[in-house]
């Protein structure tokens, strides 16, 4: 048994610690984001972050997670109140089949809390370990530089509400 | 640092006062006069291909260009012990480039490291190596290199502290170690094994970084292809002293340097990325004569070698892992290598079996490091490994117990020792390629650029 | 393949279609034709002519909730939205309002195959008159309640009002049986200026829960006791299994059962990772006999047009003998076979109980695969309920309906359990069956007034479809013990096609002659991919107009429009080249090229004309599109970001097949297999900007748009290279050592 920090919430697993996260994440805590398109971690239907970066969690055992934070892109918001990066997704309707979508966003989220103000050029480069089969990109890099936009406005905002952490 | 350039100040000292006409007369060369771009159309088009032929067996276009910017215009910092040089725009450029060299300009730059206003390049040129071209092969890269795009991108001011900064103080340096002139073949040998030393001596310049280097950073001659360091790589040993699991012959080496990878050594990556991915570019027969001059270099195997080279193909052979884990760091290994490397399949279709790695048998973990902490990116559109990094996933403590675990069980190799720093500092090094790199301007960032063809 | 329509539908709604109903499935791409052997249903529209009952479509209950179904698959392409609007639309009630459920044998019509992009024109029309004729007798019921002629009612919130303000809600208006009518030819749909929903761009219904993590796919799908099962598959094709130590495996943590059928063998075991380490050891455990040998990968030219045997059939002849060229030119394309390459390998959930099988699955055609998975389990076909739950973009005929028959075959061995099988990313790449190697050759000539004065083109392909062609396409099927044997390959028919689909040329010609080469023999497993045939008949038609442009000394553009009598066509064209700014005599700047090209998806569907930018590094020949123009006419258009957003796909797909893509493979085995070895377009090769240009076309029929760029894309790009290098690629893909040795010649 151990136990594994997931959007804020610790989980008691019963895994062997060779699992990788991924499968954790699915069968243990029905977490549906992070997909497996691999598992050879060679397109990044995985990506989810692990204290502040982005990880393939097809490719990390969840014994190498003791003490860390887990992010998944259920912890950054809900339909109801859904996270500037969620937002951005659906306001661009960036996606088609949509499987490669949460990973996409995972990564852009991890650029996203690194440097809020990426280059075009900055995303593309980040978001290379993600693969996309239905051509969706045009509309991702719009939705990472709009998640950008509301990023800083929520910044700005009386409110002052940061995007999750 | 200090310390070296202490003592190159000393010898520099020393040789001038103690001949000092001698010195001038190395150190002094004429300027050569500046003429007309010529124009491309003026050089014959079978010269040029052969041109671009050599200029691939060279790999200029890896240390004159930066990736992302123009083919030859220069600007890719090389760090050195001795500070940071800047490769120079080798475009045919008027102002910043060589649009202004005649050709015997370019002959002397390859023969003697003299640029075409008489001042001395710096041996990062690595002109101790290009010495060995003959003329012919000269014109034919001038050729090439006339024909190119000219591009004005001024070069990038070196970072050198006082003296080393001051050229002529390289005149001392080729006194000692220049040995110009054309490579001349040994009549002993096979017409193909000439052609092999004449490329590996001169233009390939593998010596470059793969032979230790002494003090003032020349190559030692008495160490030839014992191994080197570059951008925080290793060089592997390329003579007897390989620690290649499985022994390199003529054929593995053949195929490994025009296709990228070996079933029995793995894939082509950091610095020696571009280096193959330019030898796919040039005529199959003057890859034989590298690797058969270099079968030659390596030797014939030891029977000792002999012996652990089946043994570890045996390894390969036998039954996989068994699936309960023993540590750990066995754990790692199950989750997040055995899916590839364990798949029974060779590069490039799979990751290469561990037992025949020459990252993990060598004596230096730096590579492991590297490539354990930053992956290997995939090449655009080409069939080429893909190795994710594990940087974000992992701490150094767990890399560290990750490498000693991997040579433990891979290896028939004394353990690895003070992992924990050579981690941490692999990691710093390979930082810069990890996160994006579109601003990154400092060595390290681009040095590991030069990976990615 | 005509399917039973299903009676008992709307009594078994109220228990099984809780099941239904817990996922949203979206779309993706159509590919090949649905395959009726029967001929087109004579006056009903689309769907309806095979499924004329109107509760087919339409479930109105009594407390007012409206179900709208359909027998097609959300494959990612948002039809599910559409559907959603043309409801919407022609019912007059809110788009919130109605639920969507797509293709269940149990609960939806059989319209075959969600594929060569009829989804729109078959089903979107069948649900569009079936809800306007719906309303139109709900207005007449109102009508006889209220006593007072239909026209003065009018509708709104799913309730017919009189003008003296009596109000009937759908609800109230509906009892048993209502909508049990056959359609009728003569309903109206509403005029096109009236629309409210159709025409806008809606958000899909699908992602919110795409982008929150919400249940979408089937492989989110979680049965209580569910266990997970991994295929060990051959190493080849024909593979024997001789020997395989189960035993072993047997005591593995977590270990169910091993599953041997012959050369089937699969392990089942409590956890998802247990499932795969016992899978390794079971793989590593298996010894084979291979006997396979595939032809040279590099010989496909010589494998197409000599050794392999043809069926030869002229498709297309005219002559007029009067005009003849005096400049005449000839080429050869060619296709490798190229991969699906869905981002998430194939999966699928079964559950065998009561001597029911149920499957879950994201196969296009629940029917046609619920009749092979029948045959291969000896099983009436009433007996297997296919679901179609959504997966990855699957792009045609990829491994998803193998997974459905991997899951019913294993959970005939547990009953009652839950069986879950996920394909491995090495499995998808080596066991889909691909899009098929094609060769074309053409040769045309100039006549003295600059145009085309005689076309010759001939096309050498495998069938593009190996379903249906029930148990014996199923991989399962083919390895068990007594096996069943993969059915004799056929063309499929025109005016629709396969390997000729858009073989014939769309211009004006006054001498053509089109030959199809049929080729029977697969050596490599092949079936429909996106397109089927077009994307090289439109790449070889099209990047060979440009060479004879370039013969006849004119513009790229107008030469097209010189041969180009469709109306619709020459509007697409032009506002591509209106939008690009295409003009004659244009220059590229340094080290790049401009690109055209035009066609008509199967010269029946959506109409699409693209011009391209491209980039072309000359030291090392890398290409890269910068910046691609597309206009597109579709018909009546029901969701334009919909349609904006299949056309963008469809460029950047293309792009991929185009510059990267070959299946690899030694004397024995696929050797392309995962995403090192089989590269596809990442972001280092996005372009700058697409464009796309849609021309609407109220009241017009729908035009299946789901695989209208994927030829033009693949041509425009190839126009592009040609006019950056001045050099012509005629062999897939434009790879950049391709293109750097053609820079080099």
């Amino acid at each position: 048994m151990m136990t594994l920090k997931v959007n804020g919430q610790d989980h008691q697993i019963d895994a062997e610690p060779d699992t990788p996260l991924l499968y954790v994440l699915r069968d243990d805590l029905k977490l549906n984001a992070a997909k497996y398109g691999c598992g050879l971690g060679q397109c990044g239907s995985c990506t989810v972050i692990v204290d502040g970066k982005a990880v393939l969690s097809c490719v990390t055992p969840v014994l190498l997670l003791e003490g860390k934070q887990v992010t998944t892109l259920e912890g950054l918001g809900t339909v109801a109140a859904p996270s500037p990066i969620q937002r951005a997704f659906m306001e661009e309707q960036a996606a088609q089949c949509g499987y490669c979508i949460a990973g996409m966003m995972m990564r852009a989220q991890a650029l996203l809390q690194r440097n809020s103000k990426p280059t075009d050029e900055q995303i593309r480069a980040e978001l290379e370990p993600n693969l996309c089969r239905c051509g969706t990109h045009m509309r991702i890099l719009r939705a990472v530089h709009r998640a950008a936009q509301l990023m800083d406005t929520a910044e700005l905002s009386p409110a002052g509400q940061r995007s999750a952490q | 640092m200090k310390k070296k350039s202490g003592i190159i100040g000393s010898v520099v000292v020393a040789l001038l006062l103690g001949g000092a006409g001698m010195a001038f007369a190395i150190a002094w060369r004429p300027a050569i006069a500046a003429i007309d771009p010529p124009k491309p159309q003026s050089f014959d088009a079978s010269l040029v291909r052969r041109g671009r032929e050599l200029a691939a067996l060279g790999n200029c276009n890896d240390c004159h260009t930066v990736r992302g910017a123009k083919n030859f215009a220069g600007g890719l910092p090389v760090p050195t012990p001795f500070g940071t040089i800047y490769s120079s725009n080798i475009t045919p450029d008027a102002e910043t480039g060589i649009g202004r060299w005649s050709e015997a300009a370019f002959l002397r730059a390859m023969r003697l490291g003299v640029d075409r206003q008489g001042r001395h390049l710096y041996p990062t040129f690595p002109y101790d190596h290009f010495t060995n071209v003959s003329d012919d092969d000269d014109r034919a890269l001038y050729a090439f290199l006339m024909t190119r795009e000219p591009v004005h991108a001024p070069p990038r001011d070196n970072q050198l502290a006082f003296p080393l900064n001051q050229r002529v103080v390289v005149a001392g340096w080729k006194f000692l170690f220049l040995r110009p002139g054309a490579y001349k073949p040994d009549p002993t040998r096979s017409a193909e094994w000439n052609r092999g030393a004449y490329l590996v001596e001169g233009l390939a310049h593998c010596g470059a970084c793969h032979t230790p280097r002494n003090a003032l950073g020349a190559e030692k001659l008495n160490a030839m292809f014992a191994g080197g360091d570059v951008d925080h790589w290793r060089a592997y040993p390329i003579n007897a002293q390989s620690p290649a699991p499985v022994p390199w012959n003529a054929d593995a080496l053949y195929a490994y340097l025009r296709d990228g990878f070996h079933s029995d050594h793995g894939t082509a990556r950091g610095p020696m990325a571009e280096v193959v991915r330019n030898l796919s570019a040039v005529p199959g027969s003057d890859v034989r004569a590298i690797a058969t001059y270099m079968a030659d270099v390596f030797g014939a195997p030891s029977a000792e070698q002999k012996q652990r080279g089946e043994a570890a193909l045996a390894q390969v052979k036998s039954a996989p892992a068994a699936t309960t884990v023993d540590s750990p760091a066995g754990s790692i290994y199950v989750a997040a290598c055995a899916g590839c490397h364990e798949s029974g399949r060779p590069p490039p279709y799979g990751g290469i079996n561990l037992a025949l790695s020459t990252a993990i048998s060598g004596s230096d973990p730096r590579n492991l490091a590297n490539i354990v902490l930053a992956g290997v990116r995939p090449v655009e559109g080409e069939r080429s490994p893909i190795m994710p990094g594990f940087a974000a996933s992992m701490s150094d403590t767990q890399v560290a117990a990750l490498l000693t675990y991997l040579r433990a069980r891979f290896s028939k190799q004394p353990a690895w020792t003070d992992l924990g720093n050579i981690v941490a500092e692999a990691r710093r090094t390979q930082t810069a390629s990890m996160e994006t790199p579109a601003d990154a301007r400092n060595a390290s960032a681009a040095s590991t650029e030069r990976a990615k063809p | 393949m005509i399917g039973p329509f299903i009676l008992d539908r709307r009594r078994l709604l109220a228990g099984s279609g809780a099941l239904v109903v817990s996922f949203s499935l979206s779309g993706a791409f159509a590919e090949e034709q649905s395959a009726p052997a029967a001929p087109p249903a004579p006056k009903l529209p689309g769907s309806l002519g095979k499924s004329p009952y109107l509760d087919s479509w339409i479930r109105i209950d009594a407390d007012g909730s409206i179900t709208v179904f359909t027998g097609k698959a959300e494959l990612g392409q948002g039809f599910k939205t559409a559907f959603q609007q043309i409801a919407a639309e022609e019912l007059d009630v809110p788009f919130a309002s109605l639920k969507v459920v797509t293709a269940d044998t149990k609960l939806t019509a059989n319209e075959g195959y969600t594929a060569g992009s009829h989804s729109t024109q078959d089903s979107g029309t069948a649900i569009q008159y079936a809800a306007a004729q719906a309303r139109a007798l709900l207005v007449a019921e109102a009508a006889k309640r209220l006593d007072l002629p239909a026209e003065g009612l009018r509708i709104e919130n799913a309730a017919v009002i009189a003008s003296d303000g009596r109000r009937l809600s759908y609800g109230e208006l509906v009892a048993a049986d209502f909508l049990h009518v056959q359609a009728e030819a003569r309903t109206k749909p509403k005029d096109p200026a009236a629309f409210k929903v159709m025409g806008q761009p809606i958000p899909r219904v699908d992602i919110p829960a795409k982008v929150t993590g919400g249940a979408a796919y089937v492989q989110d799908l979680r049965l209580p006791d569910m266990v997970h099962a991994r295929v060990v598959r051959p190493p080849s094709y024909g593979a024997e299994l001789t020997n395989v130590d189960t035993a072993t495996i047997e005591n593995l943590p977590g270990v169910v059962k091993v599953v041997r059928d012959g050369n089937f063998l699969a392990v089942v075991a409590k956890k998802e990772f247990q499932a795969i380490k016992a899978m390794r050891a079971l793989a590593a455990a298996a010894k084979w006999k291979e006997t396979a040998r595939l032809p040279n990968q590099d010989e496909l030219l010589a494998l197409l047009t000599t050794t392999l045997k043809s069926q030869d059939h002229a498709i297309f002849e005219r002559s007029d003998p009067s005009v003849s060229g005096q400049k005449a030119i000839e080429a050869t394309f060619t296709r490798p076979y190229q991969s699906h390459g869905s981002m998430g390998p194939s999966c699928a959930v079964a559950q065998f109980a009561n001597g029911a099988m149920t499957v879950w699955t994201h196969t296009q055609g629940v029917y046609p695969d619920r009749a092979a998975i029948a045959e291969m389990l000896h099983m009436p076909p009433a007996s297997v309920r296919l679901i179609h739950t959504e997966g990855s973009g699957c792009y045609g005929h990829n491994g998803a309906d193998d997974a459905a028959a991997d899951a019913a075959l294993i959970a005939r061995a547990l009953p009652d359990t839950p069986v879950r099988v996920q394909w491995m990313r090495e499995q998808e790449h080596a066991w889909e069956p691909y899009a098929p190697a094609m060769v074309t050759k053409l040769k045309a000539s100039i006549g003295a007034d600059g145009k085309i004065a005689d076309w010759n083109f001939a096309v050498w392909s495998n069938t593009h479809s190996m379903r249906p062609g029930g148990a014996g396409c199923l991989l399962a099927a083919q390895h068990m013990e007594k096996p069943f044997t993969v059915p004799p390959a056929k063309p499929l028919p025109l005016p629709e096609g396969g390997g000729d689909r858009n073989a014939i040329p769309i211009y004006t010609f006054p001498n053509i002659h089109v030959m199809h080469h049929f080729l029977p023999d697969m050596p490599i497993r092949i079936s429909a991919m996106r397109g089927l045939g077009a994307y090289h008949n439109i790449f070889s038609i099209e990047s060979f107009m440009d060479e004879l442009a370039n013969l006849a000394g004119t513009d790229p553009v107008e030469f097209r429009l010189k041969h180009l009598d469709d109306p619709r066509g020459r509007d697409v064209v032009e506002k591509a080249a209106e939008q690009f700014g295409w003009h004659t005599g244009q220059q590229a700047p340094q080290d790049r090229g401009y690109g055209f090209a035009f066609a008509r998806y199967k010269n029946l569907a959506a109409y699409c004309a693209i011009a391209s930018e491209v980039e072309v590094n000359r030291e090392t020949g890398r290409a890269r599109l910068v910046l691609a123009v597309a206009a597109v006419d579709s018909g009546q258009v029901v969701n334009p970001d919909g349609l904006t957003n299949q056309i963008e796909g469809a460029i950047m797909q293309s792009s991929s097949w185009t510059l990267y893509e070959r299946v690899s493979f030694d004397e024995r085995r696929i050797t392309s297999i995962d995403w090192q070895t089989y590269p596809i377009l990442r972001f280092d090769a996005v372009p700058e900007k697409i464009d796309v240009h849609i021309i609407n076309r109220p009241g017009k029929p729908f035009l299946g748009s789901g695989e209208t760029g994927q030829g033009p894309a693949a041509a425009s790009v190839a126009n592009a290279i040609a006019n950056a290098t001045g050099k012509r690629l005629r062999d897939l893909p434009l790879t950049r050592k391709r293109i750097k040795d053609a820079i080099d010649a």
